[in-house]
């Protein structure tokens, strides 16, 4: 049965069923599913790419988001279900017979072999004419036009990325995967090889699918991101409707992080949710509540999180939680990060940017929290709080 | 005196290859000795004579012949089937896997006098005891160069990144074409290592080729002979030109690495 | 044929390994295997036929099978002292091997930086010369005129009419000269994975040299010392050319015994378990010393 694989809601044309999928002018999954013996990789797997977006697949290690990856290309058979592109079922097509190209986490260039061939073998295999115009072309796009006859060995990590991209790239696939390419590069290369790949992807206007399990990296590059987790896709969307109005608890800790506080559902109206959060009435409106039960995990993330002194009228009308006591600071430059210990033995994270505006508060004092309702979500009371959250020994 | 304390282990070292190499100089030496007596092994005197009249003792260029011509065979055979053999150690799953390995393993490290004398007992038992000769020895050459030759395709093919195959078929390379211009080029060193490897093993053996050759002469049957009846400088001139050979194979192989590797740099 | 079989990434791979299922994989194998299995598994069993063959057969008249366990007594008692000589010398050449092979194994993977490669290839280039030359190269330098001959004479180790040839001396000296390589190569595999900084460790927890060396470098390259003295000691143990050539007729080896038993008395049930005792012995030794040496890593 396949899990929350919903379209993307707002800001997209698709309607929340899944499109026909022989009709689809872009990549179609449906139903699929990879078994690696008693494993279970992938399961049940529906989405929709349309064409000429970048999508990220989102997901920590193992969560099966290279084994899809690695299904669209055709480097794994699928134990059952379907692949579409534009139409066409391409599910057990072998590599070499589809209109999709990847960049390898490795790069995989080919070390016996020069850039120039190495970019140029996709062209060469399809027997494309006017070889060198393109490849020149490709190579000056990546800006690498200077070292055409270097072997992958002579170049740097960050050359050999770009080497692995125009060599997909130059054969115009219908879809580009790129499989978690950007991991092996140090912070600053990567942060502009972002902003790089944004912009080629931009220019070409072709379908890129990228995998990763950085959240800063998916949000920055994709227009949809879809979040995966032990072979199901949790939630799908634009980046900013994931992190403000997460479905799942998985998703609330994955992108960034989030406050959840148990509470139970004192009441239900058209547009808004009333919640007891520990003797306090919080309210959460009706299109960010995703839990049919009668608790629920009340989230609020810690940037909109407002702390004042005990007794101070905070930007009202909030969400007002007195009774905290501060247990940690950490000024961290851009921001001052507290936890503060609530009455119920929570501590619960506020980030509060250092605007000058308001002094910083210190270890041991009493503060009243509060919050805009706005902001808040309501979970389904039955799932981990701890899903997603990273952990100390956690890549990523 | 601390300096040499520092680098006793590589003083030590160098003596050590040095000491490899003497037999080299003596060798060399030789080959333009001019013998007093054919009996008495010693330099007396230098001469041009055994360069320039190499095959003064037809038999011993007969046996040359023959030795490389068993070498060249048994090589082509030993590379083709360790070869296949390799690809399927580390490419396919079968049963019998650890077998396998310690079958291959085996002539590696077994006496050649207990090789050579279980060929010559399956050979005389299938009655062809009195056949000895070209066909015999090929068969045990091929035999045990297949061993040497298995171990090392298969660690060059194991070492290589799978990734590129597929990264070959995702762009639009069918098997075959990955098969040669991926796999192939980058297994190759291994497999031209092997063979020269096999080479080597096969012109140099004596002991298993002694057991069953019958009445054919080798050449170091051929030097084995001589040893009692008196040694032909030309000889060493033949020793002096594998070595020579050799050694411009392998380190030019050598060098020719490490200039691509500067020219990378 | 094995080009579509080397890279079929859609066939069915065993998850685990990530090799693929099929009849392709014995096919590749099969001539190879084939080759082997009759060449020289099959040669083992008629070996161990031949050994207990009746002896009164000959080559002309063909051999009866008597089940003749009397060879192996007879070939024990009549050969014993070769068979005994060959693995001693074998041992004692392996020993020297060993040294001198650490030495120089050390010293290429520790000491030689950017000379590394070269050094290897230095180390095997001697050894493609013809066995039987670089031995007989052994028979000149070791000779009675010779340098060292003289050198040894003049500091009253040897007697004024002393020599090195025709004494187990040349003949250990040779064997150690001539399987070096075999001791060499597998040491460097093993020393040269030893990770230098394990060495920076220990000396940063008070290791003087000497004990460093003890406790972390020698006990890391046991396997390679463990292959090494298997790949000199067997081959060693069965030579005999360099016995036949630098020594004299009492230091034959039993490798020449097996040879001359086969070809000159023609006597193939005495030799075959001649052949078999030897090739047992080795077995023996080898097990015992794998076993007590603790490593089951053979390569």
């Amino acid at each position: 049965m396949s899990q929350v694989a919903e379209a993307p809601s707002s800001g997209s044309s698709d309607s929340d069923a899944p499109a026909d999928a022989s009709t689809y002018d872009g990549l179609a999954l449906r139903q699929l599913e990879k078994d690696f013996g008693a494993f279970r990789a992938v399961r049940s797997l529906d989405l929709d790419v349309p064409r000429g977006s970048f999508f990220a697949l989102l997901g920590p290690s193992g969560c099966g988001k290279t084994t899809t990856l690695r299904m669209v290309a055709g480097l794994e058979s699928p134990t059952s279900g379907t692949i579409t592109l534009a139409g066409q079922d391409i599910t057990y097509a072998k590599p070499y017979q589809r209109p999709v190209n990847t960049v390898f986490q490795s790069y995989a260039l080919f070390p016996h072999l020069d850039i120039y061939e190495n970019v140029a073998f996709g062209l060469r295999r399809r027997k494309k004419g006017d070889v060198d115009a393109q490849v020149r072309e490709m190579l000056d796009l990546v800006e690498l036009g200077s070292q055409v006859r270097k072997k992958p060995v002579q170049l740097s990590g960050g050359q050999q990325q770009r080497v692995a991209l125009a060599r997909a790239l130059i054969n115009r696939p219908e879809v580009l995967l790129l499989d978690e390419p950007l991991g092996a590069l140090d912070l600053k290369l990567r942060r502009s090889m972002q902003i790089e790949l944004k912009r080629i992807q931009d220019e070409v206007g072709l379908t890129f699918i990228h995998v990763t399990h950085d959240q800063e990296e998916a949000m920055t590059m994709a227009d949809t991101v879809a979040v995966m987790n032990a072979g199901l896709i949790e939630q799908m969307g634009a980046p900013a409707e994931l992190y403000e109005n997460p479905r799942s608890t998985f998703v609330a800790n994955f992108l960034g992080q989030s406050n959840l506080i148990d509470g139970t559902i004192k009441s239900r109206a058209a547009d808004v949710v009333t919640v007891d959060m520990h003797g306090i009435d919080v309210s959460v409106r009706a299109d960010r509540t995703h839990t049919q039960g009668d608790k629920g995990w009340i989230g609020i993330r810690p940037e909109k999180v407002l702390i004042g002194e005990e007794g101070e009228s905070l930007d009202a009308p909030g969400n007002t939680v007195p009774g905290g006591v501060v247990t940690d600071v950490s000024f961290v430059g851009v921001s001052t990060q507290y936890l503060v210990r609530m009455p119920w033995g929570q501590e619960l994270q506020v980030f509060s940017q250092n605007t000058g505006r308001h002094r910083l508060f210190e270890e041991g004092e009493r503060v009243e929290l509060s919050w805009r309702p706005e902001y808040a979500f309501l979970l389904d009371a039955s799932q981990d709080a701890s899903a997603g959250a990273q952990k100390i020994d956690s890549d990523g | 005196m601390t300096w040499v304390r520092k680098n006793l282990i590589l003083i030590l070292g160098i003596l050590v290859l040095v000491y490899t190499f003497i037999p080299i100089f003596v060798v060399i030496l030789m080959s333009f000795n001019d013998p007093n007596s054919r009996l008495i092994y010693q330099f007396d005197g230098f001469t041009l004579h055994n360069w320039l009249n190499p095959c003064e003792d037809p038999d011993m260029c007969s046996a040359v012949r023959l030795s490389i011509g068993i070498g060249l065979l048994a090589t082509l055979g030993a590379t083709v089937l360790g070869t296949l053999a390799a690809f399927a150690l580390v490419r396919h799953d079968f049963r019998g896997r650890s077998s396998m390995n310690v079958v291959i393993f085996l002539p590696m490290a077994a006496p050649e006098i207990v090789m050579g004398a279980s060929l010559l007992a399956l050979f005389v038992g299938a009655g062809f005891g009195g056949q000895l000769g070209f066909g015999t020895i090929l068969i045990a050459h091929i035999m045990f160069c297949l061993s040497f030759v298995i171990v090392t395709v298969r660690s060059r093919l194991a070492g290589m990144d799978d990734n590129l195959e597929q990264a070959a078929m995702d762009l639009y390379a069918t098997p075959q074409q990955t098969f040669w211009r991926v796999t192939f080029p980058l297994v190759f060193p291994g497999i031209l290592g092997a063979a020269l490897l096999s080479f080597s093993l096969s012109f140099d053996d004596f002991i298993v080729t002694n057991l069953n050759a019958g009445q054919t002469t080798t050449f170091p049957m051929y030097v084995w002979g001589v040893a009692q009846r008196g040694v032909p400088m030309q000889v060493n001139v033949v020793g002096t030109v594998m070595f020579v050979i050799a050694v411009v194979i392998v380190v030019g192989g050598e060098l020719n690495s490490r200039r691509r590797a500067r020219a990378l740099a | 044929m094995a080009s579509s079989a080397a890279v079929a990434p859609l066939a069915v791979m065993d998850p685990d390994t990530g090799r693929r299922r099929g009849w392709t994989g014995y096919i590749l194998l099969l001539p190879a295997a084939i080759w082997l299995g009759v060449f020289f598994v099959i040669p083992f069993y008629s070996l161990v036929a031949t050994s207990l063959f009746d002896p009164s057969g000959s080559d002309a008249k063909g051999y009866d099978m008597t089940y003749h366990f009397a060879n192996y007594w007879h070939a024990l008692q009549d050969y014993w002292q070769p068979l005994v000589r060959s693995l001693v010398y074998a041992g004692i050449a392996t020993l020297f091997c060993l040294v001198l092979g650490y030495v120089l194994a050390y010293a290429i993977a520790f000491k030689a930086g950017r000379w590394k490669n070269l050094m290897l290839v230095l180390v095997i280039a001697p050894f493609f010369t013809s066995f039987l030359v670089r031995t007989l190269a052994w028979k000149l330098i070791l000779g009675d005129n010779g340098f060292i001959v003289n050198s040894l004479q003049a500091v009253h180790i040897l007697g004024p009419d002393g020599r090195l040839l025709a004494t187990p001396v040349a003949v250990i000296a040779g064997l150690t000269y001539n399987f070096l390589p075999f001791m060499v190569l597998p040491l460097f595999a093993s020393i040269d994975k030893i990770d230098h900084r394990l060495i920076e460790a220990a000396s940063d927890l008070y290791a003087n040299p000497i004990t460093g060396f003890r406790k972390v470098t020698w006990p890391l390259s046991l396997p390679g010392v463990v292959s090494g003295t298997l790949l000199t000691f067997i081959p060693a143990a069965g030579d005999y050319i360099n016995a036949q050539l630098l020594g004299s007729p009492n230091q034959r080896m039993v490798g020449s015994v097996i040879q001359s038993l086969f070809t000159d008395a023609n006597n193939y049930p005495i030799a075959g378990a001649l052949s078999m005792i030897l090739m047992l012995l080795i077995v023996a030794m080898v097990l015992f010393y794998v076993r007590r040496a603790g490593t089951e890593e053979l390569l």
